[in-house]
């Protein structure tokens, strides 16, 4: 493969293309709602109608609106059908070309959920056949890893994500180049690269909606990322529940190592770079990079005490870069439109967009890819369609078992690491949850307490012992039998539970139980008070 | 020589003519272990090879991976009880997997857990005693937009009304009586 | 090897550049608590008992697996760090069931002397009462879960020292448990070499010799010192 191969399937894949196209989603979310047999359906009523030379009917990834699957998009009329069931079929393509099919539910593709979007990362979710390679290469695939191989040194490429400010993704929001300059400099016979795909926050499904959308996007990043540091074998760490994204993943990899973009001499270069899945087997910890490579290693995913720092000493003690998979996919278009163009959007600190899940008690649910600084409340109220069945919103919880709850007061604040940092949130993998009035606070804070008791893979004291203690505290208060005094104890176990645990998992443990203390403590100080009046003897 | 020698040595000459009695898993699981040329660090893709396979991981399963990847059988007995994805005992002949998500969970997926573990008559992570239904519930399977969402035998299925799980559920429970 | 100094506690200490803070401390006559620590065996930094506060530094640190620096300032006291221990401490009590007056171990238990050193009196948390097993059918050695506190020195020790990987951990969180091979009775665990120096590791009463009653069981640390020593440096001294 050299660059003119590439550039022939490029054109190849573009000529090829139909005048009308039947985008039909086939992403996890989509898929339960039965959009296999809606896509076998378009098919057959094509080929029935013998418009198999004009319409191409094309598997594609998330479209985002996951609430109103199946989505099946009609270009170039733009016609967003919602809704879809594999009877329709026959009446879409009847339409074709003309007004939308009578009596199918539509929806506007320029409605703000849509309008106020930024693909970046998911220019081509929903675009390419993640399932084809030729696909993704007609939209400029893997062109960022031949600019890389032939044209930079692997430091300048380094320099290149330095320069572009981005930051990771997977929560911490460490910078991106700062971590790539580090695993370059450290001298090691072997060096590793990691792509974290073990999305564990409940309420998160960027990394999944990317892996089963544009798995090509990640390798591709993985890749540059392997040349900058100097590695030669990746891993990706997927989690055992995304059976599509570890089939898609499989499938392209097979078929970039057919195409010499992955595997020994890319591009004819000296450069090799081959990719192994592992897959994870439920445990939420293994998110934590050190428990992530105990378990690539085939261990019990505990974390070990940082430092040493993975990128001194990682995977079998070898230098080993890890960055999450929206981090991986933010590089090649990095590379390919410039440092420049990528710090230009979003905030001073917080480069580029972001990838959120809306989920939770809200009219739209699904993927939306924002720029940095874009404030909450837009997100919420004018993308997200505000709360269904006119509740109002009580909280938005992002970051997940790590994160707190921001309150509706707070919704004004433009999302990004600083701001949501100073609501005592965090900015998380994406998850972005929305409570309304009728959710108790408590409750949730209990919710996420159990999900970190559960998790917790035991090792250090504070983390095994204080969740249990906490989970028990939140019980106690929620069953109207708690006193002044357990409050003071749970407060004292978060203070100590944040700072004597060994992970990231026990640090972050209490947040969900600090930020609702911060914003709804009078629930907390109702359910007391319930006690005292219950605890009365009776008259 | 020493017991456990022994015990490995009075196992492994069957072992070491796997398949016994034809079962051809054994094979499949043997050419998947060589496939990641018996390292150590395959441990947790082995495991899920052999699951697929056998359905659950039993004592004698485990000791025969610990011993094909030259690993003590403690840490193989560790590994597996660490990830909660793999089953030491049979699981029920259908699976009823509840979301517990963040985004489930406001959408009333405990409320649902209730209505089946009432219905079926067992906890999150039984099985009835048919050995018909397992019960299992998980931390996000990533479809929070179609909350709440459960798995019935591997078909993820959206905004599962606690009605419609119930009569899934019981619809098995009747099949096997 | 190249020397380091460093302050612990206002005192100037040197250190050779591998040597951990904990290490440092000690030769200096510095005492930092800790409990998972054991001589001779890879460090877990799981107890968090001695977690020291080091300048320049918002986080805490545990001090047996954090390797000393030039210039380096460590306090090990501090009124923070005496809150953090003896909170630490009362949740390990109320894990599991620590009950000293009828413990084999009772006098010669490194935490119940954490207890008393840090002044943890009382347990102010809910004590969770979970029945355990105790497990005697090693005919050398028993185990009893209740007063295990999950320090993964026996698991390490059995490693490390033994080679022969007898113990390791089931499940997790809280549920976690020490196992000897594929969980079967001691007794029946066909790797196990009865060294007994899993049974030597032990800082609580959870390994005990068969036989011992109350305040009777008593340990040999010089023992796996001596091995240890004889193994790396190929000196065999007692």
């Amino acid at each position: 493969m050299v660059l003119n191969d590439l550039l022939e399937i490029k054109e190849r894949e573009r000529k090829a293309r139909k005048g009308t196209v039947l985008r039909c989603c086939v992403a996890a979310g989509c898929l339960s709602a039965n959009s296999q047999a809606v896509k076998d359906g378009l098919d057959k009523a094509v080929k029935e109608k013998g418009l198999e030379g004009q319409v191409e009917v094309r598997g594609v990834g998330c479209m985002g609106l996951c609430c109103q699957g199946p989505l099946v998009q009609e270009d170039p009329a733009e016609t967003l059908y919602v809704k879809v069931n594999p009877e329709d079929a026959p009446a879409i393509v009847d339409a074709l070309g003309k007004n939308p099919a009578p009596g199918l539910p539509t929806t506007d593709p320029h409605a703000p959920f849509f309008k106020k979007q930024m693909p970046v990362v998911l220019e081509n979710c929903g675009r390419i056949d993640p399932e084809r390679i030729e696909s993704y290469i007609a939209e400029d695939g893997y062109l960022a890893l031949h600019d890389v191989i032939l044209e930079m040194t692997p430091k300048e490429v380094v320099e290149n994500v330095v320069k572009s400010g981005l930051r990771g993704r997977g929560g911490a929001g460490y910078p991106t180049g700062l971590k790539w300059a580090t695993v370059a400099k450290t001298v090691g016979e072997r060096k590793f690269v990691i792509c974290n795909a073990d999305e564990g926050d409940p309420g998160a499904f960027m990394d999944r909606s990317v892996l089963e959308s544009d798995p090509h996007r990640v390798l591709e990043g993985m890749a540059v990322a392997a040349y900058a540091v100097g590695a030669s074998q990746g891993y990706i760490y997927v989690r055992a529940e995304y059976p599509l994204a570890i089939s898609r993943l499989q499938a392209a990899i097979r078929q970039a190592k057919q195409y010499g973009l992955l595997g020994g001499g890319i591009f004819e270069s000296p450069f090799n770079f081959n990719v192994e899945i592992r897959i994870g087997a439920g445990a939420f910890v293994c998110g934590e990079e050190t428990a992530l490579m105990s378990s690539v290693e085939g261990k019990r995913g505990s974390p070990r005490p940082r430092p040493p720092f993975p990128a001194e000493s990682g995977l079998w003690g070898n230098p080993t870069l890890i960055n999450n998979v929206e981090t991986y996919a933010n590089v090649p278009v990095i590379i390919r439109k410039g440092a420049e163009w990528f710090s230009a959007i979003g905030t001073e600190k917080s480069k580029g967009t972001k990838v959120f899940a809306l989920a939770g008690k809200i009219r739209n649910t699904g993927l939306i890819e924002v720029p940095m600084g874009v404030p909450l409340r837009e997100i919420v109220e004018e993308m997200g369609g505000g709360v269904p069945d006119g509740s109002e919103v009580k909280a938005v919880q992002t970051g997940g078992p790590s994160g707190g709850c921001i309150p509706a007061a707070a919704l004004d604040i433009p999302v990004d690491y600083e701001s949501l940092a100073k609501v005592g949130s965090i900015m998380g993998s994406g998850g972005m949850i929305v409570m309304d009035e009728d959710t108790n606070m408590v409750d949730v804070a209990r919710f996420f307490m159990e999900f970190c008791m559960d998790e917790s893979c035991g090792k250090c004291v504070p983390c095994r012992t204080g969740t249990v203690q906490m989970h028990q505290l939140l019980d106690k208060i929620i069953q109207k039998r708690g006193a002044a005094e357990d409050l003071e104890r749970l407060e004292e176990l978060c203070d100590v539970v944040k700072n004597t645990s060994l992970c990231g998992l026990g640090q972050t443990a209490p947040n969900p139980v600090l930020s609702t203390l911060r914003f709804f403590r009078h629930e907390y100080l109702e359910l007391l008070k319930q006690r005292e009046t219950g605890a009365q003897p009776p008259a | 020589m020493h017991p456990y020698v022994a015990k490995i040595k009075k196992k492994m000459p069957a072992a070491a003519q796997f398949p016994p009695s034809g079962d051809k898993r054994y094979k499949i699981l043997e050419t998947a272990m060589k496939r990641h040329q018996h390292k150590p660090d395959a441990l947790i893709e082995v495991l899920h090879t052999a699951q697929e396979l056998f359905g659950y991981l039993e004592n004698d399963l485990l000791l025969y991976v610990a011993h094909c990847l030259k690993l003590p059988p403690s840490r193989v007995f560790g590994v597996a009880t660490f990830y909660h994805f793999f089953n030491l005992k049979p699981k029920g002949k259908h699976t009823c997997v509840i979301c517990m998500g963040t985004a489930c969970y406001v959408k009333g997926a405990d409320k649902l857990l209730a209505s089946i573990e009432q219905v079926a008559g067992i906890k999150a992570g039984e099985t009835t005693a048919d050995g018909e239904v397992s019960l299992l519930t998980a931390r996000c399977i990533g479809a929070c937009g179609i909350a709440p969402a459960v798995v019935f035998d591997n078909a993820v299925t959206a905004r599962v009304l606690p009605a419609t799980a119930v009569e899934r559920v019981k619809g098995w429970m009747q099949h096997g009586s | 090897m190249a020397a380091k100094t460093l302050t612990i506690d206002g005192r100037l200490v040197g250190a050779h550049e591998n040597q951990t803070v904990l290490e440092a401390a000690s030769e200096a006559g510095i005492k930092i608590p800790t409990l998972c620590h054991l001589d001779g065996i890879a460090d877990a930094g799981a107890c968090r008992l001695c977690l020291v506060e080091v300048a320049g530094s918002p986080r805490l640190h545990p001090a047996c697996v954090l390797k000393v620096a030039e210039g380096m300032e460590i306090k090990t006291q501090s009124e923070r760090l005496r809150k953090y221990r003896r909170l630490l401490l009362e949740l390990l009590f109320a894990e599991r069931n620590h009950v000293c007056a009828v413990c084999v171990a009772n006098g010669h238990c490194e935490l119940q002397d954490l207890a008393m050193d840090l002044g943890m009196d009382h347990v102010r948390y809910q004590y969770r009462f979970q029945p355990f097993a105790v497990d005697v059918t090693h005919r050398l050695f028993g185990l009893d879960h209740n007063r295990c506190v999950l320090c993964t020195r026996c698991v390490r020790v059995c490693s490390e020292v033994e080679g022969a990987h007898t113990w390791d951990m089931e499940g997790r969180g809280a549920k976690a448990r020490v196992i000897t091979d594929l969980k079967q009775p001691w007794g029946e665990a066909d790797s196990c070499t009865s060294c007994g120096k899993c049974v030597h590791g032990c800082p609580t009463g959870a390994l005990f010799f068969q036989g011992s009653t109350v305040g009777e069981m008593e340990r040999d640390r010089t023992r796996l010192e001596f091995i240890v020593t004889a193994r790396e440096k190929k000196q065999w001294i007692a």
